[in-house]
């Protein structure tokens, strides 16, 4: 699979170059899509990184498969039409040609699944938790609590009228989640109302909120600066403006926001407590 | 296989043969049925069409133009799914073709059960119309209309839509889901019963098999929605608590039961779709469809197996790493069968004379966007790269593919492959290409772009998005302006054909076609096989 693999990899890292090469060369903002996207955000976490490589490889093999058919659909197009080919054969059967294309799809899908389980286990292989949060959905924001610090506050959009020069349209929030670089983040999930989906591209996950359940996710950002994501379960009327936005710092600029939060904690809870009244 | 067919029709032409109110609205004539189910889809199809083109509109550019309460393009979506699945591709599928085909096809002289067959029609027409009067009923609060998906998710479906328009929608799908229970009844006893006499089980056409294995389909899921429709409608109004988690229910015994249903639907709707090629391309071909006992047998695997994949949709909501890792497994598992089909048509086109008529130009459309649409479905099997693509626009883009560039494309070839059987008028080629080539280049442009959008991050179900996602946006808007376009010249097409009255021959395919229906004539009489016919 090794050779196959390299091979295979150049291919996708050659269409993916000539597609974007021009888009390369500008400074593309992290953690949030640019104009004429057409691959992955720029991974910001070892498992973001893994899932690219993962969809790269495949993206290599069914486009090989899909170019395959379609060569195929071609030469019986141009050979087998009524004019070049005006008496038609009788063959109906062929067992060593249909074992074959039972069996050799079975070998590619085996060079999937094998990567693919990796992938699926790492991303549910807990680290211990430097720093926890629990995110819980409600129509239509995200309420944050480090339970650890002793911090909490609701994150709502930024309407469009109210957004300062250089913050994007449907993502800014009012309060962003703060996080250190190079931590293990653990964040729970928990919903008051419907299902929400607490989702950020550039880390690569993406879990539902749902009621009655407490469940858990985990990313380690390993590059500071702001990423964001936005509600990926139908939640009702505001479903897309309830975007999830988080920056990422140095454990300096970490502690000396946990402080300023903490100092303000008694307020952010008032507000909390009467927002959900 | 031969038979007197035209001293049939003139025998027959003077009895039995009701008019008006009693020829359509009693009808139990296969061939009746067929076309009321035919008129029923075409309905559906133009109002799923022109919901799309209203979110189309709308996603155009980022910002709210079209839409002022983004709730109602919640509405719009969930119409858009249920109205293009309920009662536009499954009427075609099984309404309209099953009907008019299966009995032509097996020698049989009607249905099994012509009055059963007949309410299972009317079921689907009144589950349509409370379906669209869901629409002006109040939905969520402020809005009117069921927006929550046509999954229906609890509790978005129970307290997060208070109004009734969720209860008529649930209503809809019962008398939709009994009409179909009943279809399917009468597809599987008339397919085991009354095949003519030396048509065994292995020499049956393969749009019958198609039929027969999405009859069993039909039988085995519906039941589960319509028990998990009930729990919703009793969560709603009499104060169960099945998937309300603050009295001890569980919202994702919702979406089991849902999936446990879902996704055999998919396959109930392109199954058919797979028959209606395979007789299309041996006819054009003509060549015997190659691998013939493989086709049929993939079809069968494809049905056992789509029962055990359910919860691939569900990836991100929270279930055990090896559940998911089962259903990884299992879900790639249906690519083996599905492949078998792809390259066995490609082997029976291998060594033809294939002959470009419109029909043909959709099968072959058909077969690659099918194969586009199912190796990104091999992608999305893995729940690890699902967690990135999973409710973004590579789904959406996905099951387009499949459906509407495959399902739909399936449908189309069949109604010009069959159109002249069944009404007797030719279908005028140079509409049909061009029908063909609007829509081929308007559905690709509209779905092609929508991998990248999903790749980049856009989460489905959005009324607006980030400024970045505007220039696929607006492509893919482009594209489905012109799929529009072309289905808007399908009904041009369809005026050509009926007013220009060119009859069509009973076989006007040549000796490709060997299937029964090609032996009676054009259109057929409204009693076909009182004598049946012998199989060699």
């Amino acid at each position: 699979m090794g050779m196959l693999h390299r091979a295979l990899m150049g291919l996708v890292a050659l269409a993916s170059l000539s597609a974007s090469g021009s888009a390369l060369a500008e400074d593309l903002p992290l953690g949030q899509a640019h104009p004429w996207q057409i691959k992955f955000q720029e991974a910001a976490t070892p498992i973001m990184a893994q899932i690219t490589d993962f969809h790269n490889y495949v993206t290599a093999i069914i486009i090989a498969i899909t170019l395959f058919v379609l060569a195929l659909m071609i030469i019986v197009m141009v050979r087998f039409n009524e004019k070049s080919n005006p008496e038609p054969s009788r063959t109906s059967h062929n067992t060593l040609l249909e074992v074959a294309w039972t069996v050799i799809p079975i070998f590619i899908l085996v060079a999937i699944a094998i990567p693919s389980f990796r992938l699926l286990f790492a991303q549910y292989d807990f680290p211990k938790a430097d720093v926890s949060i629990t995110a819980t959905g409600a129509q239509w924001y995200w309420s944050y609590e480090y339970p650890d610090e002793d911090i909490a506050f609701d994150s709502i959009m930024v309407p469009d009228a109210n957004l300062k020069p250089g913050q994007p349209r449907l993502l800014t929030v009012d309060n962003e989640v703060v996080v250190p670089v190079g931590a293990n983040v653990v964040v729970g999930l928990k919903s008051n109302d419907v299902i929400h989906d607490w989702a950020v591209p550039s880390f690569g996950i993406k879990l539902d909120a749902v009621p009655g359940r407490l469940q858990q996710t985990w990313f380690r950002a390993e590059k500071e600066g702001w990423f964001y994501g936005q509600c990926s379960e139908l939640c009702g009327r505001n479903h897309a403006f309830m975007p999830i936005a988080i920056r990422v710092v140095s454990q300096e600029e970490y502690d000396a926001w946990v402080a300023s939060k903490k100092s303000a904690s008694i307020d952010t809870k008032g507000k909390v407590a009467s927002a959900r009244d | 296989m031969a038979n007197n067919a035209q001293a049939e029709a003139a025998h027959h032409d003077h009895d039995d043969h009701p008019h008006g109110l009693r020829r359509w609205l009693f009808s139990t004539n296969h061939k009746d049925i067929g076309t009321l189910y035919l008129i029923l889809s075409l309905v559906g199809g133009v109002v799923g069409a022109l919901l799309s083109m209203g979110m189309r509109a709308e996603l155009m550019q980022p910002g709210m133009q079209i839409f002022g309460n983004p709730e109602m393009f919640n509405v719009f979506v969930t119409a858009h799914g249920l109205i293009m699945v309920f009662f536009a591709v499954m009427p075609a599928t099984m309404g309209a073709f099953g009907n008019w085909m299966v009995p032509l096809m097996i020698g049989a002289p009607d249905m099994a059960f012509p009055r059963m067959n007949n309410i299972s029609f009317w079921l689907l027409a009144m589950a349509f119309v409370l379906l669209v009067s869901s629409l002006f009923m109040p939905g969520a609060p402020g809005s009117t209309g069921a927006g929550a998906g046509w999954t229906i998710y609890a509790p978005l479906s129970t307290y997060g839509t208070p109004g009734v328009s969720v209860d008529f929608a649930i209503l809809a799908l019962h008398l939709g889901g009994a009409s179909s229970i009943l279809g399917a009844i009468n597809f599987i006893t008339t397919i085991l019963n009354m095949r003519a006499p030396g048509m065994t089980l292995h020499k049956m056409p393969l749009f019958v098999w198609s039929i027969l294995v999405t009859a069993f389909l039909l039988l085995l899921s519906l039941p589960v929605l319509a028990g998990a429709i009930t729990m919703l409608l009793t969560d709603r109004n009499f104060g169960t608590a099945f998937f309300d988690s603050k009295h001890g229910g569980d919202p994702l015994l919702w979406q089991h039961l849902f999936w446990f249903f879902g996704h055999p639907e998919v396959y109930i709707m392109i199954l058919p779709g797979f028959g209606i090629i395979s007789q299309i391309v041996a006819t054009f071909s003509r060549k015997p469809v190659f691998g013939y006992l493989g086709m049929a047998y993939a079809m069968v695997a494809i049905g056992v197996i789509g029962f055990v994949v359910w919860a691939h949709h569900m990836y991100a909501a929270g279930l055990d790493v090896n559940t998911q890792a089962y259903f990884v497994f299992a879900t790639m598992v249906i690519a083996v069968p599905t492949g078998v089909k792809i390259f066995s048509w490609i082997a029976t086109m291998w060594g033809g004379s294939i002959q470009f008529k419109t029909p043909m130009l959709w099968a072959l459309g058909f077969i690659f966007l099918f194969t586009v649409g199912g190796v990104t479905g091999v992608m999305l099997s893995n729940a690890g790269v699902d967690r990135s693509l999973h409710d973004t626009y590579y789904v959406v883009a996905h099951f387009h593919y499949v459906l509407s560039l495959g399902a739909v494309f399936s449908l189309f070839a069949g109604w010009y492959y069959w159109s002249p059987k069944m009404y007797g008028y030719m279908y005028s080629e140079f509409w049909g290409k061009l029908h063909f080539w609007t829509m081929f280049i308007g559905a690709n442009l509209a779905f092609f772009p929508q991998h990248f959008l999903g790749l980049a991050g856009m989460p489905r179900r959005y009324a607006d998005y980030p400024d970045a996602y505007a220039g696929w946006n607006l492509v893919s808007s482009i594209g489905a302006y012109l799929a529009f376009i072309g289905f808007v010249l399908f009904f041009v097409g369809l005026i050509v054909q009926f007013s220009r009255k060119e009859k069509a021959a009973a076989n006007p395919w040549g000796p490709g076609a060997t299937t029964l229906e090609w032996t009676v004539s054009s259109p057929p009489p409204f009693h076909t096989f009182d004598t049946l016919p012998r199989i060699k």
